[in-house]
């Protein structure tokens, strides 16, 4: 499933990294502590999180993931937004918290 | 270090508390691998390890350099700081150790997972300390048909 897809469906706010709204999505990742993302998340995997600084995007370019959701509408520093359009990873915002996120997420990538 | 004449070198100085362009390193030392062509998964798994590295320049020490080595055989990664050097290394090495602060876990650093990460990763790991010094880490990542010499 695309990032714009779930973006839509989900009714996500795009922060930034809009070039790379094309990206598929093949799992969903959440934690907090980055190395342990590192350690263990899966290319093209969204990660929800609710981290805004810069070496998150650093995280997910290096893993290859698809992009960073941040749940509850948690602010976003600026240096985070612009990193994310140089690297292109997608920043989507939602109103809703993780497990919410979640349990949709599972209800779209189910059938896929 | 190799001195072997056909090796590609690149430095990167790493600063203490740089948060900003923590990760730059790293990130372009990924873009450089996948420009030579090399396998995406040595890609993937000698970004992650120099990653952790770098990000633990940033947090623990007083600044230092990554010097990344490729040669047709082998990638080597060279993470060396100016200390203050690590007490106990095999308590470093374990798992959810961290002498990180509070300011720096509330980033979402300081899992106590980057050693044994950049361990994972790598074909061969070696870290070298010396109290109040420096402490050194060597990587390699073998290419095809590489075979790894413990220099």
């Amino acid at each position: 499933m695309k990032v714009k897809e779930i973006m839509e469906k989900l009714d996500l706010r795009l922060a930034a990294g809009s070039s790379g709204l094309e990206g598929e999505i093949k799992d969903v990742y959440i934690s907090d502590l980055l190395s342990w993302v590192m350690a263990h998340a899966q290319k093209h995997s969204a990660w929800i999180t609710i981290q805004t600084h810069p070496n998150v995007i650093a995280v997910a370019s290096l893993l290859e993931l698809s992009c960073v959701i941040i749940p509850e509408n948690a602010d976003i520093n600026e240096e985070t937004l612009k990193k994310a359009d140089e690297e292109s990873i997608p920043v989507l915002v939602s109103d809703a918290n993780g497990y919410n996120i979640c349990c949709k997420l599972y209800d779209l990538m189910k059938d896929k | 270090m190799d001195n072997n004449s056909s090796a590609i070198n690149y430095t990167f100085s790493i600063e203490k508390n740089d948060f900003s362009r923590a990760g730059q390193a790293s990130s372009k030392l990924k873009k450089i691998l996948m420009q030579l062509g090399i396998d995406s998964t040595i890609t993937r798994r000698a970004a992650i390890a120099t990653y952790e590295a770098e990000m633990n320049i940033v947090i623990h020490s007083e600044g230092g350099a990554i010097i990344m080595q490729v040669n047709p055989e082998l990638i080597a990664i060279y993470a060396e700081d100016r200390g203050p050097g690590i007490d106990d290394i095999e308590l470093a090495m374990h798992e959810g150790y961290s002498t990180a602060p509070d300011w720096i876990r509330e980033m979402g650093f300081g899992a106590g997972m980057g050693l044994s990460n950049m361990k994972r990763c790598s074909d061969y790991f070696n870290i070298d300390t010396k109290k109040g010094a420096y402490t050194k880490v060597t990587m390699k990542f073998l290419l095809q048909g590489g075979v790894v010499d413990k220099n």
